[in-house]
């Protein structure tokens, strides 16, 4: 299973922005609300999180060091 | 759940109560729990409840009338927030957010001076608290003034790797620049450039500190 950006329905307001910066198709918009779609094509670029006006996508990193 | 004893002991401010004090302090301490993304205080709301953290990690904010944000501190457990706003009394005086579903201690301001008034060691940890919060607004302060964007994140990389407990939140980049004080699109471009100096490997969901000294260079903090 591949962890995906998450998306926060309520805070949506179906703009579409994120749609269209993601480069690997893994978002859709359904009901006027985006959905994302499992793939292992989606690097965490972040543009999706960049592009929201409603902070509504999350792309979080951990932070590790390096055993 | 109703609230509990052995969980009042390891908050700061109830350190060092014998059990019987702090059976009579529960009785004035309130559970409440939220959800991820739900905010628990109101910048400008009457301040009225101090809250301390049971689980989960808790973003205390302020937000700029154009709609910036600033993270002031990332709370965890046995940790609390409020206080300033509580104990000077007022408004609030910054946003609280959950950033994971968490359970809080609260107690209303009246019962927190009686508390602090009947019991000097509460009043003793409350100086305590405060002063660690001070120490992190000075960090803060230094963090803003001092460093070039690529050292702040340098420096807030180092302080939240690691801890694999689950009590350092995994960061998004605009919440790398609200707590760095710059753009969402400075982060980024400060993470490539400290990548380029060989002190992180840029992964998928990871940030993975590969030389330690490196980063703690550009954070320009002690080795």
């Amino acid at each position: 299973m591949v962890e995906m950006p998450s998306i926060d329905r309520e805070r949506c307001n179906g703009c579409g922005l994120c749609i269209r910066v993601c480069y690997c198709k893994a978002l859709t918009l359904v009901d006027n609300v985006v959905i994302i779609v499992e793939t292992e094509e989606c690097g965490w670029c972040t543009q999706c999180e960049a592009v929201c006006p409603t902070n509504a996508i999350s792309c979080p990193f951990e932070i590790v060091i390096e055993e | 759940m109703a609230v509990q004893v052995e969980l009042l002991k390891s908050i700061t401010y109830f350190s060092g109560l014998p059990l019987n004090e702090l059976g009579r302090i529960k009785d004035l301490i309130f559970e409440k729990a939220a959800d991820k993304g739900e905010l628990v205080l109101f910048e400008g709301k009457p301040a009225e409840v101090l809250y301390f953290i049971v689980s989960g990690v808790v973003k205390v904010f302020k937000t700029s009338a154009d709609g910036k944000e600033q993270t002031l501190y990332f709370m965890r457990p046995d940790e609390s927030f409020n206080d300033v706003s509580v104990l000077v009394g007022g408004q609030n005086m910054a946003n609280a957010g959950a950033l994971v579903p968490v359970v809080l201690y609260g107690i209303r301001k009246d019962d927190l001076e009686a508390v602090i008034r009947d019991y000097p060691q509460v009043a003793r940890n409350v100086i305590l608290a405060l002063s660690q919060k001070v120490e992190r607004l000075v960090s803060l302060v230094e963090n803003l003034s001092f460093r070039h964007v690529p050292g702040r994140v340098a420096k807030i990389l180092l302080e939240y790797a690691g801890d694999m407990d689950g009590r350092k939140p995994r960061l998004t980049h605009q919440e790398m620049a609200a707590i760095a004080g710059t753009a969402r699109e400075m982060i980024g471009r400060a993470l490539k450039v400290i990548e380029e100096e060989g002190a992180v490997r840029l992964e998928r969901q990871r940030i993975v500190i590969t030389d330690k000294e490196a980063l703690q260079e550009m954070a320009g903090v002690a080795t």
